[in-house]
């Protein structure tokens, strides 16, 4: 069947911000749909929130909606753009919601509105719905958990009778999964039962039969309007059932299924897909399966491209976005040919020759209070992919992409922790999924405690247990060995099993670069295939290669000039998508100019790991290791012509391979700069040397060398180790006690084999922190002849000492007057000559009063690059990848790539970034902003004036602000002034008000009478905060922490705003912005604007 | 269970064109084994595809790195015996783990006299079978020339009767189905007997059996089964067949396809390497519809030489080879690929009930 000509426009719509559970994965899929609806002639208008993503480039739709995604601002766009159809199954749970409260509302899926493509409200509903899904699956014969649901003792004790025990009770209606719990024995399952009811708001429970510890599978499904179904992956979890998927250690393919039972689970895929009704595109269907009797049900499916179809597409090479776009506008799958092949089509079913290992990368660390535990919501922030030729290979080479201090499987220093633990302790830690438990498993098969042993504590397939004695054992073997005794079959066997060189340096104590020389001379090297969708039965097109130690190489030899560039590994807070933009640019830009592009990255969920993003693509660990490999194979396929590496665009996972990287290859700003801005004592002389002012302080390897500093430059000071992003570890200390324990944490983070460690090498930051300062956040680029361009200058909303990444930033900037910013632009100028960078810089000021400081300087990306192209219309990322490759600016500008910032010509309209930070997911969790980076993602606000782009980018990160109401206000001391103007405004918008009774006392003061004086959670008072929160009386909060301690009460109520999703700020500064917001707000209604619009194209 | 690493002696797998892989022994005690090395792309029915009689005289190369993860069952054994002459995989699971398993991979090769070699760049393999076709070799723990020696002495099997070394010696009954069906036994899959079984009580007969013979069973139809080699090798089973044409309903598969292509007068020959594998897309002409099959085939029906009574039903969507098909005058149908799966998928099941609605409506 052809394509679809009664179609002329279609909307998609984005996933938003990065969020736990919606990463960059939709930016994977949503670019692909656009790129193919566009070229298939189709209009493309494209709405999403997140100006950090490669979809929302002005490129790649016709119309780009930078714009909160509700359903209220999506009608706008549709009543704006009149599509003929809506495609929602491309963005994630917000496109799959968004389109249902549009259709809900008669504005889509109805006739007379744009039609709903790839899966209609009936099929969102039937996969959605959990009753309805358990009927749908029941009536096609297969089966799922029994469970019931019962709102009374009596009631679910009939419901356990049938059902019987072990049973998970969850109340309903209750956030963040309190009251549930597993139930084995009558007697729990009384208490849980009670608990639960009591729990629930509407006194309603659901029992459903446990069935943690199943074996879990995966099955990717496609599916076109002539009903040819096709599997893309099956994937098996590490994890048995209990934990999330997005979780769960995943291996695909199947591992343990014969094919009997796969092609059981196949015909149920089909049977589910087929009965939800999801017509055209793809889904995921979850199985688990009883690994005592076979016995197979049906846990959930999603009607929609998702986290998995993103593993799924980079471990097969079957692009399943690119597919659904194409089925959604009418092609079937025969039409439609294998990219990868070419020969053949896409109504396939791919064969793969090689393991792929998924590993999630969690962050609790930056989550003071949540347990580490892993459960059936998921938590982790990012994850890596790797491919190997077997299981072992595959699963130390995703253990090393973490980039969490271990080395592989074990074999590495940090392994030293469980030294101390007893056999029997360790046995009941892995009954406890955490992040920890795959090496806790590897430490007991070292111990040689049996496999069944390991099994019955942790049940972890067997198969996957002596997958992983095998690599236990063959270490055993190499400690008998020397870096002298290993002989080529030994170097062989080891690489096979994928231990690295850092490993065996490790275990040999010898440091790395011997043990590669040493297996190099063996004749040990690594050689790349291809992931090609047919297990080599036919000739691929596509070089998507990963290394492994085998017999033949298939890199293909080519004569052009050949730049590598570093991705940015796995999503963490603090490096995200930002950075995977920048990398992704960087291949287009250097395409363009007529370079061959090599990517490396680990991480599967971006557009940087598509295998159509750049000439070749290595699925590969960021270590030292495996990039010298790469830079080795990608000079031996070009005659020996080294290629040009570039580690500045990746954030900090490259840029700490710079030092390994032989000099000459690194493109730009050469690694000594970047080391003279991070070694403390020549940034201080070179900004003493340009008279910039810097806050006073020092470094420090131990705390007398900090109680030094601060003897010197005085409390406050900021705190943070060096050479770490996103503010791992900062802190703003008030007092000695506090500055020893924040050195001692320090110390113990080195000992971690973590990020942020204490060392000589690596000395802890100590400055005067600058109270009620603004910061300010400059990226600008220098080129080889020495012309600087100020890409943009970001006014912080939040003080300084929120971390820039958690804190809302304007562009233009606001409040400074002209001739700071023009400061600011002069100092950063001068620092990038200063730093002979060649290429981007990012340079932080804090304003205080008429006192521009300098923070820091960084020559590379920054986290803001795409919010500030977005913003003014410049491609930064592209132009400094030029600029870096030896381009000047002013050929650029000739070129047409570097355009005039639009900003300059429209100088009414402003951009505002907002953080998205994850506390919904852990309401155990303090909400209050700090020093330590704690987002996951961004939003953008773009409207005529700060108030209305505030108001859109809160409303684009969740935060609503409400129209009318009563607003809760607890202000710390030094806020309290500008709370008097907090307070005025929402009178005059006609906001009841609630306090604290010093807030209360001192508004009073100043003539603003609060509505109702609320006494402290602390002191047992009856009327709380808290309780105002819970009854849903409160529509805003305004609560801000005091400087130190007293921040129990303040911890309280933000805690149950959140638990309540009420929406609260925790800085002064977002209070005014917010009511500023809200005002303007008031006057005139919410207008949308594409991208192309505002960037006068 | 559990056997070390590295305990398994070295061995060496040597093709005719004196490529030569290093590896290690695996399955039963045999110094050479040689034979056809062709691979395979499933990713899971190894022991299925091991024990299918059509691998006659073939060494199989998985391309899929793990082998014998989830252990062996008889159940799901596709012969009597495995008739392949030797295994090649990356990784043979030293402990397997599945609920259904009875024994590992590695002890049901020994049980079979099976030998196999692991270790070995598969990949390499399976990109030199691509490009120069399936082709002769010989492995073992004896020396690389020894091993030469055998695979040049290979004749591979390009016109030798196979199915001869294969076929029940003697007639056999399966099932108990409604309608009667006569099964041609050219190394049959037990996996097919299952399927026919559910509408008939099927006959099983060794090869040779002459179409009189089969004729005065009275059967409502007759089954043509898959089986290993090269059709032109197999004279007397195309002259059954003609006896057969037109007398009673027929279905074949694989080699019963290409068998009836050759009874209908049409033209056999040998593809570069072949269809060994569980994803190939087949349309059925009819209704537009893609399934994804199961293959094992080397040789192929050459569409251009049927004649007008012959329509096409099924095509090969990765090279446009001939599938099925189906001659209405006479009530017979055949498909190259392997409906009945086993391994593989189950979309193309339809056909045994097309052979059943076609006899029914033929006694009718």
């Amino acid at each position: 069947m052809p394509k679809r000509t009664d179609l002329s426009s279609i909307l998609i719509i984005g996933s938003g911000p990065i969020v736990i559970g919606q990463a960059c994965e939709f930016d994977y899929s949503g670019t692909q749909a656009c790129r193919v609806l566009k070229e298939e002639g189709y209009r493309v208008i494209l709405a999403n929130s997140n100006p950090a993503t490669i979809m929302t480039d002005p490129d790649f739709a016709d119309r780009t909606f930078i714009e909160p995604l509700t359903w209220e601002v999506v009608s706008r766009i549709i009543e704006r753009e009149k599509p003929d159809a809506v495609l929602p199954t491309l963005g994630g749970q917000t496109g799959l919601n968004t389109a249902m409260a549009l259709f809900e509302r008669g504005l889509v899926g109805v006739p007379g509105t744009p039609e709903l493509i790839g899966a209609n409200a009936e099929a969102i509903a039937t996969a959605e719905d959990r009753d309805k899904f358990k009927q749908a699956m029941l009536e096609i014969g297969l089966s799922v958990p029994p469970s019931g649901i019962a709102h009374s003792m009596d009631e679910a004790t009939r419901v356990i009778e049938t059902i019987g025990l072990p049973a998970i009770i969850r109340p309903a209606y209750i956030l963040g999964g309190r009251g549930t719990g597993i139930a084995s024995t009558p007697e729990q399952f009384k208490v849980l039962a009670a608990n639960g009811l009591a729990a629930s708001p509407i006194n309603e429970i659901l029992i459903e039969k446990s069935i943690a510890g199943w074996k879990e599978y995966e099955l990717e499904v496609m599916r076109d309007r002539a009903d040819n179904c096709v599997i893309i992956c099956s994937i098996e979890n590490f994890d048995p059932m209990g934990v999330h998927t997005g979780d769960s250690i995943t291996v695909a393919p199947a591992q343990t299924l014969s094919d009997v039972e796969y092609q059981r689970m196949r015909d149920a895929a089909f049977a589910c897909i087929r009965r939800v009704g999801v017509e055209t595109g793809g889904s995921n269907v979850q199985f688990a399966v009883n690994p005592l009797t076979g016995d197979q049900v049906v846990i959930e499916m999603n009607p929609r491209v998702s986290r998995s179809s993103a593993l799924a597409s980079k471990a097969t090479g079957f692009p399943i976005a690119k597919i659904a776009a194409k089925l959604a506008i009418g092609y079937t799958l025969d039409e439609i040919p294998n990219d990868i092949t070419r020969a053949t089509p896409a109504s396939f079913e791919p064969s793969i020759d090689y393991v792929v290992t998924k590993i999630p990368r969690w962050a609790f660390e930056k989550l003071p209070g949540t347990s580490g535990v892993l459960g059936t919501q998921m938590q982790s922030v990012g994850e890596v992919m790797s491919i190997g030729r077997t299981f072992p290979e595959s699963l130390q080479k995703a253990l090393r992409s973490l980039e969490q201090g271990r080395l592989g499987l074990g074999c590495d220093p940090a392994e030293g922790q469980l030294a101390s633990v007893s056999d029997d302790e360790l046995l009941s830690l892995v009954a406890v999924p955490t992040p920890e438990r795959v090496f806790q498993i590897a430490d007991l098969l070292r111990r040689g405690i049996s496999i069944d042993r390991v099994h019955d504590a942790c049940r972890v397939d067997p198969w996957f247990l002596d997958q992983m004695s095998m690599i236990v054992e063959e270490r055993l073997e190499l400690s008998g060995e020397t870096l002298a005794s290993m002989s080529r079959s030994s170097w062989r066997r080891a690489k096979r099993l994928g231990f690295s060189d850092a490993q065996l340096a490790h275990l040999w104590s010898v440091d790395e670069s011997s043990v590669r020389a040493a297996r190099e001379s063996a004749g040990v090297i690594p050689t790349y295939k291809t992931v090609d969708t047919c297990s080599a039965e036919f000739a691929a097109e596509t070089p998507y290669h990963y290394s492994t130690y085998e017999d033949e190489n298939e890199v293909r030899p080519s004569d052009r000039q050949r730049v590598i560039i570093l991705g940015s590994g796995p999503n963490r807070i603090g490096q995200g998508i930002e950075f995977d933009y920048c990398c992704v640019h960087a291949s287009f830009a250097l395409r363009d100019a007529g370079f061959e592009t090599v990517m490396v990255n680990c991480n599967p969920e971006t557009v940087s790991t598509d295998y159509d993003t750049s000439d070749r693509l290595y699925f590969e660990p960021l270590t030292k290791e495996d990039v010298l490999n790469v830079i080795a194979a990608e000079t031996a396929a070009a005659s020996g012509r080294a290629p040009k590496v570039i580690v500045s665009l990746g954030g900090q996972t490259p840029l700490k391979l710079s030092g390994q990287i032989p000099v000459e290859l690194i493109a730009g700003t050469s690694p000594s700069s970047i080391d003279l801005a991070e070694d403390r004592e020549k940034w201080n002389a070179l900004c003493e040397s340009l008279n910039i002012p810097q806050p006073p302080g020092g470094t420090a390897i131990d705390l007398t060398q900090a109680l030094d500093i601060v003897d010197r430059v005085g409390f406050p000071v900021l705190v943070r180790p060096s050479y770490v992003l996103g503010g791992r570890a900062m802190q703003i200390v008030h007092d000695r006690d506090h500055l020893a324990r924040a050195m001692a944490e320090l110390s113990g983070f080195g000992s971690l084999g973590k990020e942020g460690g204490l060392s000589a090498e690596r000395p802890v930051l100590v400055d005067r922190f600058l109270e009620d300062a603004t910061e300010v956040d400059v990226d600008a680029i220098r080129d080889r002849t020495g012309e600087v361009i100020i890409g943009g200058v970001m006014e912080h909303v939040e003080e300084a000492g929120v971390h820039s990444g958690d804190s809302a930033c304007a562009i233009p900037p606001q409040t400074l007057p002209s001739w700071v910013v023009e400061v600011i632009e002069s100092y950063t100028a001068a620092i990038a000559t200063a730093l002979e960078v060649c290429g981007l810089i990012n340079v932080q000021y804090a304003v205080a009063g008429t006192n521009v400081y300098v923070i820091e300087a960084n020559p590379r990306a920054s986290r803001t690059v795409p919010f500030v192209a977005k913003a003014t219309g410049v491609p930064l990322a592209k132009v400094a990848t030029r600029v870096m490759l030896g381009a000047t600016l002013a050929e650029l500008r000739a070129e047409g790539l570097l355009s005039r910032s639009v900003l300059l010509d429209s100088p009414s309209t402003v951009a505002v970034k907002e953080a998205v930070l994850p506390f919904s997911r852990f309401p155990e969790v303090d909400t209050a902003l700090g020093p330590e980076m704690r987002s996951t993602g961004e939003v953008m606000g773009i409207d005529k004036s700060f108030g209305k782009a505030f108001y859109k980018a809160e409303l684009a990160a969740g935060t609503v602000l409400p129209r009318e109401g009563t607003v809760f206000l607890s202000l710390a001391d030094h806020d309290k002034p500008a709370g008097i103007v907090v307070a005025k405004r929402l009178r005059e918008l006609g906001f009841g008000i609630v306090a604290t009774p010093g807030t209360a006392d001192y508004l009073g003061r100043f003539g603003h009478m609060v509505d109702a004086v609320v006494g402290k959670v602390s002191e047992g008072a009856k009327v709380t905060a808290v309780n105002l929160i819970a009854s849903g009386d409160v529509a805003f909060v305004i609560n801000t922490p005091q400087g130190r301690g007293g921040r129990t009460d303040g911890e309280a109520i933000r805690k149950a705003a959140n638990v309540h999703r009420v929406s609260s700020v925790t800085t002064v500064e977002a209070a005014l912005a917010a009511v500023q917001g809200m005002a303007e707000q008031r006057h005139s209604p919410l207008d949308v604007r594409s991208l192309q619009e505002h960037h006068g194209r | 269970m559990t056997t070390k690493t590295g305990a398994r002696p070295a061995a060496t797998l040597v093709l005719v064109d004196g490529s030569v892989f290093e590896g290690e022994a695996i399955g039963a005690d045999v110094a050479i084994s040689s034979g056809e090395v062709v691979f395979n792309t499933v990713l899971s029915g190894y022991q299925e595809v091991l024990t299918d009689p059509s691998y006659a005289g073939q060494i199989v190369t998985f391309t899929y790195p793990h082998i014998g993860n989830y252990g062996t069952t008889s159940s799901d054994d596709e012969g009597r015996r495995a008739h392949c002459r030797g295994v090649i995989v990356r990784d043979l699971a030293r402990r397997h783990s599945n609920h259904r398993a009875e024994q590992s991979l590695d002890s049901m090769l020994r049980a079979n006299g099976v030998a196999g070699i692991a270790g070995i760049d598969t990949r390499r393999l399976t990109r030199l079978l691509r490009e120069t076709g399936a082709m002769p070799g010989a492995f073992g723990t004896a020396s690389e020339s020894e091993l030469l020696s055998a695979a040049r002495a290979e004749r591979g099997t390009d016109g030798v009767d196979l199915v001869a070394k294969v076929t029940t010696p003697e007639p056999y009954f399966f099932g108990s189905g409604p309608l009667r069906v006569v099964a041609y036994d050219f190394g049959i899959k037990t996996t097919i007997l299952r399927c026919l079984s559910e509408i008939a009580t099927v006959e099983v007969v060794p090869a040779s059996t002459p179409s009189d013979e089969v004729l005065a069973r009275s059967p409502q139809g007759v089954f043509l089964s898959n089986g290993p080699g090269d059709p032109q090798s197999v004279g007397y089973a195309v002259e059954a067949i003609r006896g057969l044409l037109g007398e009673v309903p027929l279905f074949g598969i694989c080699l019963g396809h290409q068998l009836l292509g050759r009874a209908l007068g049409g033209s056999t020959y040998k593809l570069p390497f072949g269809h060994h594998g569980g994803n190939h897309p087949v349309r059925h002409e009819a209704s537009g519809h893609v399934e994804i099959t199961s293959q094992n085939h080397n040789f192929c029906v050459d569409a251009e030489s049927l004649d007008g009574r012959v329509s096409v039903t099924h095509v090969n969507l990765n090279d446009g080879t001939n599938e099925g098909m189906v001659v209405r005058e006479v009530s017979a149908f055949s498909v190259q690929y392997h409906p009945e799966a086993g391994p593989g998928p189950h979309d193309s099941r339809y056909l045994f009930d097309q052979f059943a609605d076609l006899m029914t409506s033929r006694s009718n």
